[in-house]
C-alpha cells in the first residue's frame, strides 16, 4: 500500500514506531441477543474500529501531540503505544524491534521504557498507598533501584518534579489537585523512561497550575531527554508543547505536521475547523462559527472521508471514497480529496 | 456598552440583578471558610457577565448563594441580593421554589448529574413548564419541542422520546440548556457548562448562547475557570480570587489591558502557539486553603508586586470608568 509514512523531520532514527496499527473492539451477540435472535431480533456482532491504520514515527526528543475529540481514538492509540493493549492489527517497533516477537528481557525493556501519565490524577492514583510506594515500588520490583536505596531515590524523583520530600509518607487525598499529577509524573518518571505517553495529563488541571505543570514537562524534557506522546483534546496546549502535531478523526490521522504548519497552512477542512473553534483571548463579541454536528458513531461511521457529513467542502466523491493521507509539502501530510483538485 | 448605566447607583428598570457586600461563609468543624467575602455584582438585561476564577476561588459557591442553594454548613451572613428589585435575601422557600427554574435557572456542569437518568427527556420538560404554568400538557410540549429547537437540537421529536443516557455529553447539556430556558428567565446563572465538553461542541454552545442571549433578553452569568472562554462571550468580567472580585470591567478592558498582577497571571500561563519554545509565565505557589488566608490581600504571597501596603486588605478602586480593581499595585504589566 502506498501510504506516505510519516517520517520524523531527521532521518530515520525512530525511537518508537506504529505500523498500520489497529484496534476493533467486537462485541459478540451475548446470549440473550441469540434467544432474541431466534425470534427474529436480527442482531449482530458489533465492531468498534477505535484506530485504524495509524502509521506514525516518533523520533527520539521528539513531542508529538495528538488532538481529536472524544471517541477519536487518540487514548486507545496512546494506550497501544504505551502497551498496555496489544493491537488487534498492524505493529509496533520500539528502537528498530518489532515489540510483539520481543523475548521477555527486551520486552520488560520497552515496557519500561514507555510509561504512561493518565488524566484524572484523582483516579489514577491508589488512595490506599502512601506517596513513597507509589513512586518507590516499581523501580524496586523491576531491580532498577536496591530496596535500602529506596527512601533516597523517592525523595529525588520527588524532588525532580518540584514535590516536597518530606510528603512522602503521605497519601494521595492530601494533595491538590496539581500535586497529585506532579504525583503521577514521578510515578512514570522512577521507571527512567525514554519515552511518555500523556493522556490529557493537564485537562483537569486549573490554567495557573496547567502552566506549571507543562513548565515541568517542558524542563524535564530537557533534563532527561524524553521524547512524549502528547495527548489532548486542547490545540492551544498541544501547541504550545508539541514538535509535531497529528489531528485524528474517527480512528484516522487526518493530518499531521509541525506544529507551526498546522497553525500557518493547516490543510485538512477539520483541522481549519478545529482551528476556528479554538477560544482565544481576543475580544469582543465573536462570531462563533461552530462545526454542525458532532463525531459521528464508530459503530457506523460515515462511508469515504469519515468527516463529509460536517465538512462544507464536501463534494459526491467524498461520499463513496475514502482520502488517503498523501504528502502535500516536507512533512506535511493530510488526507484530503480537495488536495487532488487541480 | 453604555458605562454611564454602569455607575448610576439606583436600579434601573433595566436592572435584573443586584447584588452588594455577599458573603457566605461555612462555618465548619476547622474554622470558618469565608467561601465569599463581599461579593458585588450587577447584571442588566441581556447583559452577560463571566465570573472567572480557580478551583477554590468561590465563583461557584456565588452562584449557589444566588440561587439559594447553599448547602449545609454554608450560610448567607452579610449582605444583599436584589433580584429585580425583590431582596432574595428574605425570600421564603415557597418563594424560592416558585422563582427558580421559573425566573431564575441554572445550568450545571455535568448535565449527567443533573438530568434524571430514568425519565424522560419530555417528561422531564413538560413536569418544568407545568409546575410554573397553569396550561395544558400537549401545551407544555409544544414549548419544550420549541425550545429544544432553539438550542439548536437536531430530530427535537425525536429527542424528546430519548432517555439521558441515550444522548451524547453535548446534547445532555444542551437538553440541560433547553430546561433552563424553558419558562423564559430572565437570570440564567451557567457553572462551567461547556468545561466537560469538546471544543467543537462548546464552540457550539457559546453560540447558541449567544444569541439566546440576544434574542430574549435574558441575562447571564457565565461562570468558568477558563479566561479565553468568556473573552469572545461576555459583556463584562469579574475576576474572583479567595471570595473576592479583585477586578471587574469591561471584557476588553479586563482581557486587554488588566490592572490586578493575578489577572496578569492567569492571562500569562494560557498556553499559545506563540508561546511554543518559551516557558509559560506562571503564578507561583497554589490558591490558597481558605482556611488560614494571609492578612491583607489575600494574594501577596503569591504576587511579584506585594510590599508591605499589601498586609492591609486594599478595597476596590474605579481606576478606569467603570474597570474597578482591589489592588494597591494597580496598572498594567
Amino acid at each position: 500500500m502506498d501510504t506516505p509514512r510519516s517520517q520524523p523531520p531527521n532521518g530515520d532514527a525512530a525511537l518508537l514506531s506504529l505500523r498500520q496499527v489497529q484496534m476493533r473492539f467486537v462485541q459478540p451477540v451475548d446470549l440473550a441477543g441469540r434467544i432474541a435472535n431466534l425470534f427474529g431480533a436480527g442482531l449482530k456482532t458489533q465492531t468498534v474500529h477505535a484506530v485504524s491504520e495509524v502509521d506514525l514515527d516518533v523520533a527520539a526528543g521528539e513531542v508529538i501531540g495528538i488532538v481529536g475529540e472524544s471517541g477519536c481514538g487518540k487514548s486507545t492509540l496512546g494506550r497501544m503505544a504505551a502497551g498496555i493493549m496489544r493491537p488487534t492489527d498492524g505493529a509496533i517497533h520500539y528502537r528498530g524491534r518489532n515489540v510483539a516477537g520481543l523475548p521477555p528481557a527486551q520486552r520488560r525493556e520497552y515496557e519500561l521504557g514507555v510509561q504512561m501519565i493518565f488524566q484524572d490524577p484523582y483516579a489514577s492514583l491508589n488512595p490506599r498507598m502512601r506517596v513513597a510506594d507509589i513512586i518507590g515500588e516499581a523501580p524496586v520490583a523491576h531491580g532498577l533501584v536496591a530496596r535500602r536505596q529506596r527512601t533516597e531515590y523517592v525523595a529525588e524523583t520527588m524532588r525532580q518534579v518540584g514535590l516536597d520530600a518530606s510528603y512522602a509518607q503521605r497519601y494521595p487525598h492530601q494533595f491538590s489537585g496539581g500535586q497529585r499529577q506532579r504525583i503521577g509524573i514521578a510515578r512514570a518518571l522512577a521507571l527512567k523512561p525514554s519515552v511518555i505517553v500523556c493522556d490529557e495529563a493537564v485537562a483537569a488541571l486549573d490554567v495557573s497550575i496547567q502552566a506549571q505543570v507543562l513548565n515541568l514537562f517542558e524542563r524535564l524534557r530537557a533534563d532527561l531527554n524524553l521524547t512524549y506522546l502528547f495527548i489532548s483534546h486542547n490545540l492551544a496546549v498541544v501547541s504550545h508543547i508539541s514538535d509535531r502535531v497529528a489531528i485524528m478523526y474517527l480512528g484516522r490521522i487526518v493530518e499531521l505536521a509541525s506544529a507551526q504548519d498546522v497553525f500557518a497552512r493547516a490543510n485538512h477542512p477539520y483541522t481549519q475547523a478545529l482551528l476556528k473553534e479554538l477560544p482565544t483571548l481576543a475580544t469582543g463579541r465573536r462570531q462563533y462559527q461552530p462545526i454542525r454536528g458532532e463525531l459521528p458513531s464508530p459503530l457506523a461511521p460515515p462511508s469515504g472521508c469519515a468527516f463529509h457529513p460536517r465538512c462544507p467542502h464536501a463534494m459526491p466523491r467524498c461520499k463513496t471514497e475514502r482520502p488517503l493521507l498523501r504528502r502535500i509539502a516536507p512533512g506535511h501530510i493530510s488526507a484530503c480529496h480537495l488536495n487532488d483538485a487541480p | 456598552m453604555d458605562t454611564v448605566i454602569e455607575r448610576e447607583p439606583a436600579a434601573g428598570a433595566d436592572t435584573v440583578l443586584e447584588v452588594h457586600g455577599l458573603k457566605t461563609y461555612f462555618h465548619t468543624r476547622a474554622g470558618v471558610v469565608k467561601a465569599v467575602d463581599g461579593v458585588d455584582l450587577r447584571l442588566s438585561r441581556g447583559e452577560i457577565l463571566g465570573l472567572v476564577g480557580e478551583s477554590g476561588s468561590g465563583k461557584s459557591i456565588t452562584g449557589f448563594s444566588l440561587m439559594g442553594l447553599l448547602d449545609e454548613p454554608g450560610r448567607i451572613v452579610d449582605g444583599e441580593v436584589r433580584f429585580a428589585g425583590e431582596d432574595l435575601r428574605q425570600a421564603s422557600p415557597e418563594r424560592w421554589r416558585a422563582l427558580r427554574g421559573a425566573d431564575i435557572a441554572m445550568i450545571f456542569q455535568d448535565p449527567m448529574m443533573t438530568l434524571n437518568p430514568v425519565l424522560r427527556v419530555d417528561t422531564q420538560m413538560i413536569e418544568t413548564v407545568l409546575a410554573h404554568h397553569p396550561v395544558g400538557r400537549a401545551e407544555a410540549r409544544r414549548r419544550a419541542l420549541q425550545t429544544l429547537t432553539m438550542v439548536g437540537i437536531p430530530a427535537p421529536e425525536e429527542r424528546l422520546r430519548a432517555y439521558p443516557h441515550q444522548l451524547s455529553g453535548g446534547m445532555r447539556q444542551r437538553v440541560a440548556i433547553a430546561i433552563a430556558l424553558l419558562n423564559k428567565p430572565r437570570l440564567i446563572v451557567a457553572d462551567e457548562p461547556t468545561t466537560a465538553l469538546d471544543v467543537t461542541i462548546q464552540g457550539q454552545i457559546l453560540y447558541e448562547m449567544q444569541n439566546l442571549c440576544r434574542d430574549t433578553g435574558t441575562a447571564l452569568i457565565w461562570i468558568t475557570h477558563d479566561l479565553a472562554v468568556v473573552a469572545g462571550l461576555a459583556d463584562r468580567v469579574a475576576v474572583m480570587y479567595a471570595g473576592r472580585v479583585v477586578e471587574t470591567g469591561a471584557t476588553a478592558d479586563v482581557i486587554g489591558r488588566p490592572l490586578h498582577p493575578y489577572t496578569h497571571g492567569l492571562i500569562a500561563s494560557i498556553p499559545t502557539p506563540q508561546t511554543r519554545g518559551h516557558a509559560l509565565a506562571q503564578i507561583p505557589g497554589m490558591t490558597p486553603s481558605l482556611l488560614n488566608l494571609p492578612q491583607g490581600c489575600a494574594f501577596r504571597n503569591r504576587c511579584p508586586r506585594a510590599t508591605q501596603a499589601c498586609t492591609v486588605a486594599p478595597e476596590p478602586v474605579e481606576h478606569r470608568p467603570a474597570h474597578w480593581v482591589r489592588c494597591w499595585h494597580a496598572g498594567e504589566p
